[in-house]
């Protein structure tokens, strides 16, 4: 059968974010010959972000349950973050 | 092809971004146990069931987990009822994990198993996270590979196979002592059967079989930012959370998903969960409601149609114990409202684009240990 694949702009957005990864090696190779940026957050700064608070969800469980309801319902899916775990969406 | 182009992509993006600055220990998941019942209740499907995790460490080097998740599905949808009849069904998972510290990078390997009477999935999933820059920037690069089977009831063995294949690659960003911020990039390549044995389309205003391509091509680049925005002084701690997600495939869909989300400690022991989302997509280029010419793929899958969802949701938790530095227990109870609609699906019960409400619970008892 045919391989189905009419969208060119999904090859342009490949090539930009190819593009993308190469400007991060070359800049973090050009910044290693200069004195490397300080973490200006120290450890001990970082309190805050450890809250329970800052957390999107306190269990992992019904984050499963709720990436599971979007990817059955929705045509989009991926980055969210939730490992796939397969599943017969018929 | 796609599959080495999308591998060489994130290893691009993880290449530069392991390459700015030293790196440092990153820790174990936390020992927890969870059981969790949950419920989804909308467009005449109502799945719901038990799950249950459990996660310890040992030797303070590795965490193994295991989790068991059921869907039982009553499904009564707009589909099922037009064109078919009212069915149970029982979906069952797998889970089971490992993480393990070597040096300074936390290496997750797990596997998963999914059952249906009608389908089979393997999933293997291998992650790498590690933190660089003093600790202010997290990366993690991951992988996917699944197996799935396809089966149709009725038909002895299996109509049919699909693979999929997942890069993806994730940076969290210190930016103050307040605020983080977060990229996600996913790129998932589909290959074999991706249809619905049952799922019929319309052409000419007859019902025939759906026949969607063999391959799909899929990406998606999420963005969000959180951030403590407690007042000095105050008892109480709150957060903000904003999210964005732009999803685009080979199919023609692009999708929009936006949330925004606020967080709040009420009382000592309790926190409150809340958020809003919202979603919309267009069709996918072989979709149609009735379709008015033949065409070598044509679907009337709602997933692929031109629609939007919006809605609220909450969650309440309340630690039932806690002795520090040994273990707390927690209950919680989460709440969600979606409104669905449908531009181009008619529902042919009354010729009005079709639309739904669902509610979605769920209860969680958890313990960290």
């Amino acid at each position: 059968m045919s391989r189905f694949r009419p969208c060119f702009e999904t090859t342009r957005a490949t090539s930009l974010l190819a593009i993308v990864g190469a400007a991060f090696v070359l800049a973090s190779a050009a910044g290693c010959a200069y004195k490397p940026i300080e973490p200006w957050v120290k450890p001990y700064e970082r309190e805050r972000l450890a809250d329970p608070v800052m957390k999107t969800s306190l269990n992992e469980l019904p984050g499963r349950q709720q990436d599971h309801i979007y990817t059955v319902r929705e045509g989009s899916r991926g980055a969210t973050g939730v490992q796939g775990g397969g599943c017969g969406c018929n | 092809m796609a599959a080495i182009r999308n591998a060489a992509t994130v290893a691009g993006l993880v290449g530069g971004a392991l390459a700015v600055g030293s790196v440092q220990a990153v820790d174990l998941p936390e020992d927890r146990a969870e059981t969790m019942y949950h419920l989804y209740d909308g467009g005449g499907v109502i799945a719901q069931g038990p799950a249950v995790l459990i996660r310890k460490s040992m030797l303070d080097r590795v965490s193994l987990s295991a989790s068991y998740y059921v869907d039982a599905v009553s499904n009564a949808s707009i589909d099922v009822v037009t064109t078919a009849s009212k069915y149970k069904e029982t979906r069952d998972q797998l889970d089971l994990g490992l993480d393990y510290v070597v040096r300074d990078s936390l290496i997750h390997v797990s596997g998963s198993k999914s059952m249906e009477p009608d389908y089979l999935a393997d999933t293997l999933n291998v992650d790498l996270t590690q933190d660089v820059f003093g600790g202010m920037t997290t990366v993690v690069l991951g992988y996917s590979h699944a197996d799935d089977k396809v089966g149709q009831h009725g038909t002895p063995g299996w109509i049919g196979t699909a693979h999929h294949e997942q890069y993806r690659l994730g940076v969290t960003q210190i930016l103050t002592p307040r605020w983080t911020a977060s990229a996600n990039l996913e790129a998932i390549d589909d290959d074999g059967y991706l249809g619905s044995p049952y799922r019929l389309a319309r052409v000419f205003g007859t019902y025939v079989h759906e026949n969607d391509p063999t391959t799909r091509e899929s990406k998606a680049l999420k963005l969000s930012t959180t951030g403590d925005i407690t007042g000095e002084g105050a008892t109480n701690r709150s957060s903000v959370r904003a999210e964005y997600r732009y999803y685009w495939d080979t199919w023609g869909v692009r999708g929009h998903t936006l949330e925004l989300g606020y967080n709040r400690t009420l009382a000592p022991g309790w926190l409150a969960e809340t958020f809003v989302r919202y979603y919309r997509q267009n069709h996918a280029l072989f979709y149609s409601d009735n379709a008015p010419e033949q065409t070598l793929y044509v679907t009337r899958n709602r997933e692929l149609s031109t629609m939007h969802d919006f809605g609220p949701g909450a969650t309440l938790s309340y630690t039932l114990k806690s002795v520090p530095g040994k273990y707390d227990v927690k209950l919680s109870a989460s709440y969600q409202f979606i409104d669905f609609h449908y531009a181009d699906y008619t529902d042919v019960r009354t010729g009005k684009p079709y639309s739904y409400k669902a509610n979605v619970l769920n209860t969680v008892l958890s313990a960290t240990f």
